[in-house]
């Protein structure tokens, strides 16, 4: 007869407190792989979470960027050339140039190679006295944009002013209340109101638009020009040195500044909405690793408590089955049985609820991810672990198991073994 | 093939020492069947403990087949020198209650690498008028039928010596009968039988008969 025989016997002799014993040890395996499986599905959920996060902020930052790229296209850096005398402090003080540089320079640069600045709009701005009408103004000449002859030719941004005509700003219209079609006397001579643009809440509302041509003729500056206006320049923040050389090469005795531009203010826009949206991603990522940690702090508290537990029911069932095997050990030993195999006896029986515990425990703590896996339970399993892993978990479940039933039954299995036969057989 | 020198075994009791065996002295041959006799109570079963090696004395030497000391083996070769040497029978059967009368029969052959364990079980079972019975458990047997295979049991591993504690105890004569010849049989085959008994019937087939009282041999 074999040991294994006798034990299977046995379990089936005395079903409940086997079956009371794999609970037990079902429910530490359970606690045990149920933990780390949920925990696995914690990290799977926070990986897939920020994975789809990163997609969505990936795809909200490609589309501000292309939003930018647009803008940019769009509204390019703008620039203004100045002569190089100009007191920089001055023009920012007064938006204009006191100082003048001659209107041939225009041509120079629309003649130019250089692709990097487009619509080139020449400019001679001043503020002055309107006598007719007791105002301050900024009167600004212009002749529109003066084509570049390397580009390919563009809608241009800005029209030219026809000679006779004017365009006021809205404070200037609104003040004096002035039409368009109305006829307005400027500096002795005579000009049509062909715009009145609407409020812009800068200096353009006090500002009147009239001809180049004109302006310098009003303003005694004939051939001379104060600024070159270069809208939608294409350079992006490191390449305005590079411009800056290039209209020097050209136009020496000039210097180059840019104006605030949207594009740049939308880029910084779009910075600061993929900072916050790296802040969110972080944010989250904290969320989900203060919630793991707690739940491993919980895990860990209530694993061993319940590890702990099961041992001990394990142990007082193995305590309550020599109890009630004292007769039978007694025979065995009398037969010849050595105490080494009394006690062998006890610890196969513990493998065995082990075994089973530990794969029932298994199955058990799987089923939390089976129930939260959406219906999708490889997926689910592949999310929780390579099969090494399942490899692993089954390993650590049967092992395990089989270890918290051993040395539950340890002391229960020595007590059995060195029970004293003649005493069984005397009290008998 | 027994003998047992002025053993004297005493235990606590609630009134001081008992003493259950009283230097008792005994030289058994082979092939013998000694019956010792008594009240209950008069140190029979310890005796027969003290004399399988089961239960050490205080005080007095004990020595089995081939002048084996058993008290001064080692636990594991006390259970090996039973295995190998003594078969026991008792009044309570002591058959283990969830192995069927076979399995209980081969139960001995786990401390023994038996060679034909299923083959030596067929033949004790036949041996014994047991094969209506072999898969039967315990609870299913009557009480002569249970101490059939209680004896077959101890002769699974062709012990030297049979110790017998008040085997028809719980028997209807007809079956105290049945086991008082079997062991008679198994003394005729050259084996040695040690039975403790307060059966009048056991003394007529007893080679021997030795009374006790109050842990004397009289």
């Amino acid at each position: 007869m074999k040991i294994r025989h006798l034990v299977t016997r046995e379990i089936l002799h005395r079903k409940l407190n086997f079956a009371l014993s794999v609970f037990a040890t079902l429910i530490a395996t359970a606690a045990l792989i149920g933990s780390v499986v949920l925990l696995r599905m914690h990290d799977a959920r926070t990986h897939s979470i920020l994975q789809t996060k990163e997609a969505e902020l990936q795809v909200r930052m490609e589309k501000l960027n292309d939003d930018t790229r647009k803008s940019m296209l769009k509204l390019g850096f703008n620039l203004v050339i100045l002569p190089r005398d100009q007191d920089l402090a001055d023009w920012y003080a007064d938006d204009y140039s006191t100082k003048y540089m001659p209107e041939s320079y225009v041509d120079r640069l629309a003649e130019s190679d250089i692709v990097s600045v487009r619509h080139i709009l020449p400019s001679l701005q001043q503020k002055i006295r309107w006598p007719e009408r007791k105002r301050t103004i900024i009167l600004m000449g212009t002749r529109g944009e003066v084509p570049n002859l390397h580009l390919s030719p563009q809608k241009p941004l800005v029209q030219p002013v026809p000679e006779g005509t004017i365009i006021l700003g809205h404070e200037l219209h609104q003040s004096m209340g002035i039409d368009v079609g109305e006829n307005v006397r400027l500096l002795g001579r005579n000009f049509a109101v062909t715009t009145c643009y609407p409020e812009r809440g800068n200096k353009d509302d006090i500002t009147a638009w009239i001809s180049l041509k004109e302006a310098q003729e009003l303003l005694g500056k004939e051939g001379l020009i104060n600024a070159i206006l270069a809208l939608e320049c294409l350079c992006t923040g490191n390449a305005l040195p590079i411009i800056r050389k290039e209209v020097a090469a050209i136009l020496p005795g000039t210097q180059v500044i840019e104006r605030g531009s949207r594009a740049l203010a939308r880029a910084e826009a779009r910075n600061q909405v993929a900072e916050e949206a790296a802040t969110t991603l972080e944010n989250e990522k904290r969320g989900r690793g203060n919630l793991r940690a707690e739940r491993e702090r919980m895990a860990s508290i209530l694993v061993p408590v319940i590890l702990l537990t099961c041992a001990l029911w394990v142990a007082l069932m193995a305590f309550i089955n020599v109890r009630s095997r004292r007769e039978e050990i007694g025979i065995l030993r009398t037969v010849g049985v050595s105490a080494k195999r009394i006690f062998f006896l006890f610890v196969w029986k513990h493998i065995s609820i082990g075994l089973l515990g530990g794969f029932l425990g298994l199955i058990l703590g799987s089923i939390p991810m089976l129930l939260l896996s959406n219906g999708d339970s490889a997926a689910a399993l592949e999310d929780v672990g390579s099969f090494p892993f399942w490899l692993g978990m089954g390993a650590l479940a049967i092992v395990g198991a089989s270890l918290l039933a051993v040395i539950a039954g340890w002391i229960p299995a020595l007590i059995a073994a060195r029970q004293d036969p003649a005493e069984v057989m005397r009290e008998e | 093939m027994i003998q047992l020198k002025k053993v004297t075994k005493r235990f606590d009791g609630p009134k001081g020492k008992v003493t259950a065996l009283d230097e008792i002295s005994i030289d058994m041959p082979s092939g013998e069947l000694l019956a010792i006799s008594g009240p209950s109570g008069c140190g029979k079963t310890t005796l027969l403990l003290a004399a399988s090696g089961m239960l050490r004395p205080d005080s007095g030497d004990v020595r089995l087949m081939d002048g084996y000391r058993p008290y001064d083996l080692s636990p594991e070769q006390r259970s090996r020198m039973r295995a190998d040497l003594i078969g026991f029978v008792f009044q309570q059967f002591h058959l283990i209650p969830y192995l069927t009368v076979k399995e209980n029969i081969i139960a001995p052959s786990l401390s023994l690498s038996n060679q034909n364990p299923e083959q030596r079980a067929r033949e004790l079972i036949a041996r014994f008028g047991l094969q209506e019975r072999d898969d039967h458990l315990p609870s299913q047997l009557s009480t002569g039928e249970r101490q059939r295979t209680a004896l077959a049991r101890a002769l699974f591993n062709q012990p030297k010596i049979i110790f017998a504690d008040e085997p028809t105890g719980n028997l209807d004569d007809e079956n105290a009968e049945i086991v008082l010849n079997h062991l008679r049989d198994y003394t005729a085959e050259g084996g040695s039988v040690l039975l403790v008994t307060h059966n009048a019937k056991a003394a007529d087939y007893a080679t021997r008969t030795l009374k006790m009282k109050n842990g004397r041999l009289m």
